[in-house]
């Protein structure tokens, strides 16, 4: 899903200082062009001031640590899902995977015994073998990611339902995996661990992509597969340590819904497939692949927790937020496309 | 939060990760073999020739439908029943029941049981119809109710108003600031919108509209118990899931600190507003009122998560529908109403702890002979 493209990645803005831009319009392009989640981060400002402007509630710190609870989740998972769009690709099962991996850990538990760390350590070991069986499909038989990922989301789903025979199951609070619901409270704010783990993955991935070799190939292999390639990048290996990176941040996603949930649940994290994805376009990061960066998924994610808090504060029927949902990723696109379409 | 140790009937235990990653397609091959072929494997039991009978369910993701798929089946065998089982993929999934109607209509099955996933599946279910099939709602009414020959429901209207009655009673006379956490808020289904409204009468609160939920006033006086003021913090949808649920709460509790009743459209909304509330340090001070009636609900009764939970009966409806009609196609008479209703009332009871105000409620283990789900 290449395009031809006619400006590096992201760590590296060194041309833009050679030919400087001449039009104010050109201007925003280049500085869009190197800060993929400055709109996005202008956007969730511009939300923020807007509701906290209808109701004085939005703003209360003890509202904004629902939000920052609300958002772990998906946040979470779009850690896994910017990694995998960065390399042009997209995982459309990265919700089910996160659904089957929280039920393993919370049945291995509840109706096997399991002690919690070792039930932990399953439904990672599942959700990176899941996600290393999409990438295998995608690197070896050479099927687009859609299509894949396509596929393995019934699959997934459907082992799920075998597996679940839809009963939820409940955990004992004092177990490790129901330390991710825990509260943290810094000052004011009451965060929970599961949001502390949402940051630190962030942090880590975001640092990984930015400062290391793998993350620069990473970017070159969504840039330009061939030019990758040329380049003596073991091509398969990116794409595929993108997948498994993404298991892993399913894992992590999949202990925060249950720390939320308190226990396995089919139902819970049904969307998050579409949801991840989401929160991934609207904060910045191309469809294209090669451009964008982990922490604008962070304010996309954000972006859409706020609709749906602010709204509900306000009293405004929460279909408006579906509606603002998708004025947003079409926005998002459409400036990610106005971006692509500077004449370097 | 001490939480019961689910326990499945007839689970297999001692599954290893290993096995269940090398198993996958073992496991999904067997399951579709299961779901898809439409062979019961029921043995012969029954009088003459087999009869086929489909049963379209909204998700198979909910145990409320799991159970219903176990006692049907469970009554398939009995009658000599050839039970095909379809179930859509999520909540308002149309598409797949229609599909599933329609392959009962060429495999030439007797009889439909269907709990419908919206007015989509009306036109398919009227082709069945013309082509002789018999057709059952469970649980919830089609829209318009004639779509369907007979329906085998628990009133959810009746489900909410036992709530409502029940929490106007327990309020004594004090204000109420009601959150009504609710299915859905991009499509209209009638169990949404008859609990929800359910509970609103019982309370002694006008909806409103007979087609909308959240048009009722919003602040007033409620009628119910000993009568009192109220207002309504919020209307928000849950998915019928557990993390839908706490994020509606959260967003209510936001808006509206003061909240001291909440309705649940059902057990998973009501255990999610339950999170929500134990991390507010409120969960003392708030009553939670859920609809369902699960093994599990009822254990969240005796423990005090929910004030009280309206239990149905799934299974029942799904066993009664596979033997209607096995009965219909051997020659027997046609299925008729309960007196009074439009529709075949299986049943609904309050389970509360404790009785207030003059209701009748079963006690938690009372109910527990009846419960379904684990």
């Amino acid at each position: 899903m290449t395009t031809h493209v006619d400006s590096q990645a992201t760590p590296a803005p060194a041309e833009e200082f050679l030919n400087r831009p001449a039009t104010p319009a050109q201007r925003i392009q280049s500085v869009l062009h190197r800060q993929p989640a400055l709109s996005p981060a202008i956007v969730l400002v511009l939300a923020a001031i807007v509701f906290s402007l209808v109701n004085e509630r939005f703003y209360a710190l003890q509202n904004l640590s629902l939000v920052a609870q609300q958002v772990a989740v998906i946040g979470t998972l779009a850690v896994g899902q910017t990694v995998i769009i960065l390399t042009a690709g997209i995982d459309l099962s990265i919700g089910a995977v996160m659904v089957l991996a929280s039920l393993m850990m919370s049945k291995l538990v509840a109706d096997n015994g399991w002690p919690g760390g070792l039930a932990l350590l399953a439904g990672a070991v599942v959700a990176i073998a899941a996600q290393a069986v999409n990438g295998l499909l995608v690197t070896r038989i050479k099927l687009p990611p859609f299509i894949v990922t396509l596929g393995t989301l019934s699959v997934f789903t459907a082992i799920t339902l075998i597996y679940a025979k839809g009963q939820t199951v409940a955990l004992n609070p004092g177990n490790i995996l129901m330390w991710s619901g825990q509260t943290v409270s810094l000052g004011q704010l009451n965060l929970t661990n599961g949001v502390l783990l949402m940051i630190a993955l962030y942090a880590v991935v975001g640092y990984a992509l930015r400062y290391t070799a793998w993350g620069r190939h990473l970017y070159a292999v969504g840039d330009d597969i061939e030019a990758a390639r040329l380049a003596g990048i073991s091509v398969n290996r990116v794409l595929l340590s993108a997948y498994m990176l993404a298991g892993f941040t399913i894992a992590v996603g999949a202990w925060v819904l249950v720390g939320r949930v308190g226990g396995g649940d089919p139902n819970s994290g049904l969307n998050a497939n579409l949801q991840s994805i989401t929160a991934v376009v609207i904060g910045g990061t191309s469809l294209f692949g090669g451009r964008g960066v982990v922490f604008g998924s962070l304010i996309g994610a954000l972006i859409v927790q706020v609709f749906v808090n602010g709204l509900a504060l306000a009293g405004i029927d929460p279909n408006y937020q579906v509606l603002a949902v998708g004025v947003l990723v079409i926005a998002a696109v459409s400036v990610d496309q106005w971006i692509r379409s500077v004449k370097s | 939060m001490n939480m019961p140790i689910n326990q499945v009937p007839g689970r297999r235990s001692r599954r290893t990760t290993a096995a269940m990653t090398v198993g996958l397609t073992v496991c999904l091959t067997a399951a579709l073999g299961a779901c898809g072929s439409g062979d019961s494997g029921s043995t012969s039991s029954g009088g003459g020739d087999k009869v086929g009978v489909s049963l379209v369910l909204k998700t198979l993701t909910n145990p409320y439908f799991v159970s219903m798929q176990k006692d049907a089946k469970a009554q398939a065998a009995k009658d000599n029943v050839n039970l095909t089982v379809a179930a859509g993929s999520t909540d308002g999934d149309t598409q797949t029941q229609i599909t599933a109607i329609d392959n009962a209509i060429s495999r030439g099955d007797k009889g439909i049981l269907i709990t419908t996933n919206g007015d989509a599946v009306n036109a398919a279910l009227n082709r069945a119809k013309q082509a002789g099939l018999f057709v059952i709602a469970l649980d919830t009414a089609p829209n318009p109710a004639s779509v369907a020959d007979i329906t085998y429901a628990t009133d959810n209207k009746q489900a909410g108003k036992l709530d409502g009655q029940y929490a106007a009673a327990a309020l004594n006379g004090k204000p109420a600031v009601i959150a009504m956490l609710d299915l859905f808020n991009n499509q209209v289904v009638s169990v949404d919108i008859d609990r929800d409204h359910g509970f609103l009468e019982g309370m002694g609160i006008a909806p409103g509209s007979k087609t909308e939920n959240g048009k009722e006033a919003k602040t007033g006086k409620y009628t119910g118990g000993k009568g009192g003021t109220y207002t309504i913090a919020c209307h928000q949808p849950t998915q019928g899931a557990i993390d839908g649920g706490r994020t509606a709460m959260e967003n209510c509790l936001s808006a509206n600190p003061n909240i001291n009743v909440v309705y649940a459209i059902n057990e998973p909304a009501g255990e999610g507003a339950y999170n929500a509330l134990k991390a507010a340090g409120k969960e003392k001070s708030v009553a939670i009122y859920a609809i369902d009636g699960s093994c599990s609900g009822l254990k969240n009764v005796t423990s005090g998560k929910f004030a009280a939970d309206a239990v149905q009966y799934p299974g029942k409806m799904a066993s009664l529908g596979v033997s209607s009609i096995a009965k219909l196609a051997r020659g027997g008479s046609k299925p008729s109403v309960t007196d009074g209703k439009s529709f075949h009332d299986t049943g609904t009871a309050l389970v509360a702890a404790k009785s207030v105000g003059g209701l009748t409620v079963q006690s938690p283990s009372q109910a527990a002979s009846a419960c379904w789900g684990s």
